[in-house]
This record gives structure tokens, sequence and C-alpha cells, in this order.
């Protein structure tokens, strides 16, 4: 059933000065890097990931950048919005790994959720967040509370942490693991497993990266899209025609690196081909 | 055993993807194809882009999914670049759909569309979801399909299937009418119009409030006009309308099918949808001991 349940907002945080979460007391179950469509009803329904999901309630941050999410910010507690899904694939949640999380802007939601599912995995976490400025950096306290993980901050302005990109610290973290490329299974430590979400062109350079010092990598793949549950067929990415709602929005290294407008352009709702 | 032979086109199966789902793009029209489509239909196509209502657009259930994606397109200029791109890849069959506001607007996208090298032009009249832009559909209008298909014959030589709605009383004698004005085929059915109410929203879940049904509810519905035509005409059918399973598929054609599309069984079953009907088919036929469907069309009418 793709059909809206409708639920009634059970609280409302402040995560930074631009993004809010809006909490669900609702089982939904879902898996990191999956999303919900969310209705506000009479306005629009878009596609949101989700940030946080206890298994009793779930939280859905959001940055307010469009005339929905705007609205979004005028609602209070109690106030009724509408749910489908979770949809998509999942990050995978693997035991004895090495994780390096590549996070941009709100590209943290979904990998904060993916590294508390990580507890009693006995994977440690390398936790690189990036973002423009010190009050756009999101959940980095939340991370740091998490003792199997370590947060590696970057700024572009150097407000806060490295400054420059966040695929610089990546680069750095696989260089000083891997002296001299390719190891990958030959090496008798952790394997390690590179996850992103984020910005387009970020996740493009932590492919070729991951791609580079040949380890493998999860990218959370964004497409703009109608239904969410594989019909209307706007996600659909070329050349493979495979849609982001349900063959994604994670995929491998492999699939990423056969996708030939990753990184180049995307459709918009007519279904016209937008340049990055 | 399903080779099909439409307006002397081969299909290696009946199965098109019908018009709106999937097939935005060159990609994953190919990606229809190689799940085991016999051909498919590109999303329909306008004179200028269109990006379509607001959502929700889609919504579905165990019996029906309900649309209402307003002809969200990126209009014919763009579009000719995918249909060519698809060709590229494919040998599959290309039916390539256009909507217009007027009749003369459908003879200037006929003749764009007319230069990529589709194989079947269909002519969308009955969408019943932008109502409030384009009023009336022209599928309920004798006179209006008759000055559709003259415009668009005179300015084209591929054959033409026009696509008529559930929702007019009289579809049958409309596609006589089609018929006379020199129409090749008739594509049946469109959606029939349909809505949902949110209870607790105390709204409309569509953003366009209404839309139109399809999936296993439209299925009956859709046989029943497919019959009915199939009495009154003598070009072929493309049957469209919540086709799901191999008996499905089987029955549009006993009710006097040639194609049969394929469009929301995409959500009940996965894109492998179209292999799977397939194989079912020709189990069925097995059984049977049906060889071709030829034998079996429209033998439904002969009880």
């Amino acid at each position: 059933m793709d059909n809206p349940i409708i639920l009634k907002i059970s609280a409302i945080t402040q995560e930074n000065p631009h993004v809010k979460t809006f909490w669900f007391d609702y089982e939904l179950p879902s898996k990191p890097g999956q999303f919900v469509m969310l209705w506000l009803p009479g306005v629009d329904q878009k596609p949101i990931s989700i940030a946080y999901d206890t298994g009793e309630c779930f939280g859905l941050s959001i940055f307010a950048v469009g005339p929905m999410t705007q609205q979004l910010f005028a609602l209070k507690r109690g106030d009724k919005l509408g749910i489908t899904g979770p949809y998509g694939n999942p990050f995978s949640v693997r035991e004895n790994t090495r994780y390096i999380m590549v996070a941009g802007g709100y590209g943290a939601g979904p990998l904060g959720l993916l590294t508390e599912r990580l507890a009693g995995k006995q994977s440690p976490v390398d936790f690189c967040v990036g973002a423009r400025s010190r009050d756009l950096l999101l959940f980095e306290e939340r991370i740091e509370k998490i003792p199997y993980a370590t947060v590696h901050v970057s700024t572009n302005d150097g407000s806060k942490g490295h400054k420059g990109y966040v695929t610089e610290i990546l680069e750095k973290l696989l260089s000083d693991k891997y002296p001299s490329p390719p190891f990958g299974d030959t090496d008798t430590t952790q394997k390690i497993l590179v996850c992103t979400c984020g910005p387009e062109m970020m996740e493009k350079a932590v492919l070729n990266l991951c791609t580079k010092y040949n380890v493998d990598c999860q990218i959370s793949v964004e497409r703009y899209m109608k239904c969410g549950f594989n019909i209307c067929g706007q996600c659909c990415v070329d050349p493979l025609g495979i849609p982001m709602c349900s063959v994604g929005p994670v995929i491998d290294r492999e699939t990423a690196n056969k996708i030939t407008e990753f990184g180049l352009y995307h459709r918009d709702k007519a279904g016209r081909k937008v340049e990055y | 055993m399903l080779h099909t032979s439409f307006l002397s086109i081969p299909f290696h199966n009946p199965l098109v993807l019908a018009s709106g789902i999937l097939g935005v793009s060159a990609a994953s029209m190919n990606h229809v194809v190689d799940n085991g489509a016999g051909g498919v239909t590109v999303k329909s196509l306008s004179k200028e882009p269109r990006t379509g209502h607001a959502n929700p657009t889609m919504i579905a259930s165990d019996t029906h999914m309900l649309n209402a994606v307003g002809l969200s397109n990126p209009g014919i200029d763009h579009g000719l670049g995918e249909l060519r791109m698809f060709k590229q890849r494919s040998t599959a069959p290309l039916i390539g759909s256009i909507f217009a506001s007027t009749p003369e607007e459908f003879a200037d996208v006929a003749k764009k569309i007319s230069t990529a090298p589709i194989d079947i032009l269909e002519l969308d009249i009955s969408c019943p979801n932008v109502s409030t832009e384009f009023g009336e559909p022209f599928a309920y209008s004798p006179h209006a399909i008759l000055t559709i298909i003259k415009k668009v014959k005179a300015v084209t030589d591929k054959p033409i299937s026009i696509k008529l709605s559930p929702n007019a009383w009289n579809i049958a004698a409309l596609a006589r009418v089609a018929e006379q004005a020199g129409a090749d085929a008739i594509t049946a059915v469109n959606t029939v119009s349909g809505m949902q109410i949110n209870v607790q929203a105390r709204m409309p879940v569509l953003h366009n409030k209404y839309g139109g049904v399809s999936g296993p509810a439209l299925f009956p519905i859709a046989l029943k006009c497919v019959y009915d035509i199939y009495a009154a005409v003598n070009i072929p059918i493309i049957a469209t309308g919540g086709v799901t399973t191999g008996e499905d598929a089987l029955a549009m054609i006993m009710a006097g099918a040639t194609l049969v599309g394929v469009g929301s069984a995409v959500y009940y079953r996965g894109t492998g949808v179209f292999q799977k009907i397939v194989v079912e088919m020709q189990q069925i036929m097995q059984d049977e001991g049906i060889a071709s469907l030829d034998e079996i069309r429209g033998v439904a009418h002969a009880s």
C-alpha cells in the first residue's frame, strides 16, 4: 500500500541554525539510507531521507531550501503530515569492517543513522563531515558521543576543522592506511567500506578516490522522483535505465562507475537534462 | 508462439510498455525491452516542456493505482533525441505518443515526431487529469476525433493509433469515427477518472484532487471496451488497462486485441513483469493447445 498515512509531529528539534528535525512516534521500521515520501497536505510531497530511527520513533532532518520545506518550518508539534515508505536500497550494516563515512551537508542524516546501527558490530567508524562553514555542520555532536566513531570536520572557509574539502580528509585516511595502492582484498587488516551522502560533485570525488585506492564504496544518489515506487521513471539514470528510488538511492562503486550521467547531469521535473 | 504482426510491424511478443509508466528516457525504455517487452511507448510528448502537477501525483493500493502526473515531459524537441537514442540500442518497435491542446498543435507535434525513428504514432486525446487546463478531453467528442486524425494524417506517413477513454460511454462508436477518419489502429483504454480522500487530512490525496485509475481494478472495464471496439471496427487494437498476468493478456486477445499494453503491472510485479507475463502466456497456450495468437484473436465473440 503506497498511500500516505497521516502522522502527528511529536516533537521538533533544532539541529543547527538552518536545520530542524521533525519527530514522529511511529514504527517504520527503516534501514539507514532509506527515505520516506513526506506529504504536506495541500502543498507538495517530496522524498526525505531518514536521519533518526530508534525503532519506536523516527526523525527527518530538514533544511529549509524550497517552498515546501519553508512551509514545513512553520509547523508545530501536533500538526499533521503524510508519510509513505520507507523506500529504497539502504547502506550495508557490516560486522568487523572499518567504515569511513563522507558526509556533505544534509548527507550527515542517513550516515548518522548508519553509524548508530553499527553498535555492537565491531566496526569502527571514521566520520568525515564537511560543510561550507561552521554553522552549516550537521550531527558533529551526535557522532562524537558514539565511542566507536571518530569525527573529522572540514569547512570550506576554515571556520572549523580542516580548511578545504571533506574529500581531502578521505584521501589522507586512505593514503595513510595504504601508502601504495592497490591493496583491496590482500590486506590483512579490517576491510574498508566508504559510505557517502551529500552533494553529487563531492560524491563523484569520493567515487574516484575509492576507485583509485580500490576500496569498496556505497554512494547515495539523489535524483528527482515523483512516486518513489518504481513507476514514474523520472529517476532512471543513463545509460542503465534503472530507477534510483528502488535500485538506489544507495548503489555500489561498480554500479556508480557505470552511470555515465553521475557527476555530469540529472533530469528536472519535465525530464530535461540539467548539467551540474 | 507469441510473435505478432501489427500493421505489418513485427513484434517479438505482443506486450508493449504503456505510455506514462517509466518511459521518460531512452535508457528507461531500453531497460524495459531488456526485461522482455515486445515494444515500448514513450511517455507522451507535447510541443513545450511541462513539469506536471505538484505531488502527490501517484498512489497505489492492492487493487488499483491512482495518478495525476499532469503530462510532465521534456517537450518534443528534447524528446526526439531520446527516441533516436532508444533506437540506437534497440530494434524493438517504438510507439511515439503525443498530446496537444488543439488539433492544429497535434499536427505540429506529429510532424516533428515523424522525423524520429518511431514505428507507430499514438495520439493521446484521453488524459483525464488536465481538464482544468485543456478542457474536456477530445476523446469524448466525435468531431474532435475526426478533426485531429485528419489533420495529423495530412502531415505524417506513420501509422496512427488513437488512444480512447473508458469515461466515454460510447467508446465503440467513437472508435468507428476514428476508423472512418483514417486511424490505422485504436489504443484502448486510458485510465478511468477517480479520486481518493484522506479522512485524517480531510482532503483529496492527489494534488490535482482527481486522477486516473489503473491497475487490476481497471481490467474488467478495459476488457469490455476492447470487446465492444473489436465488434465495431476492422482496424487492430492495442489493449491497455490493468493487464497484470498472462491470463489477462490472453483474455484481451480473445476480446480482439492484437497488442497488449502493460503499465501499472510494473508496480505490482516489478520491471520483470513483461517476461513473467510472456512465460504465463506460453504456459496457458501450451496447456490449452493454442499454437498462435492469431488462432484465438476475437474468439470470445463466437460464443
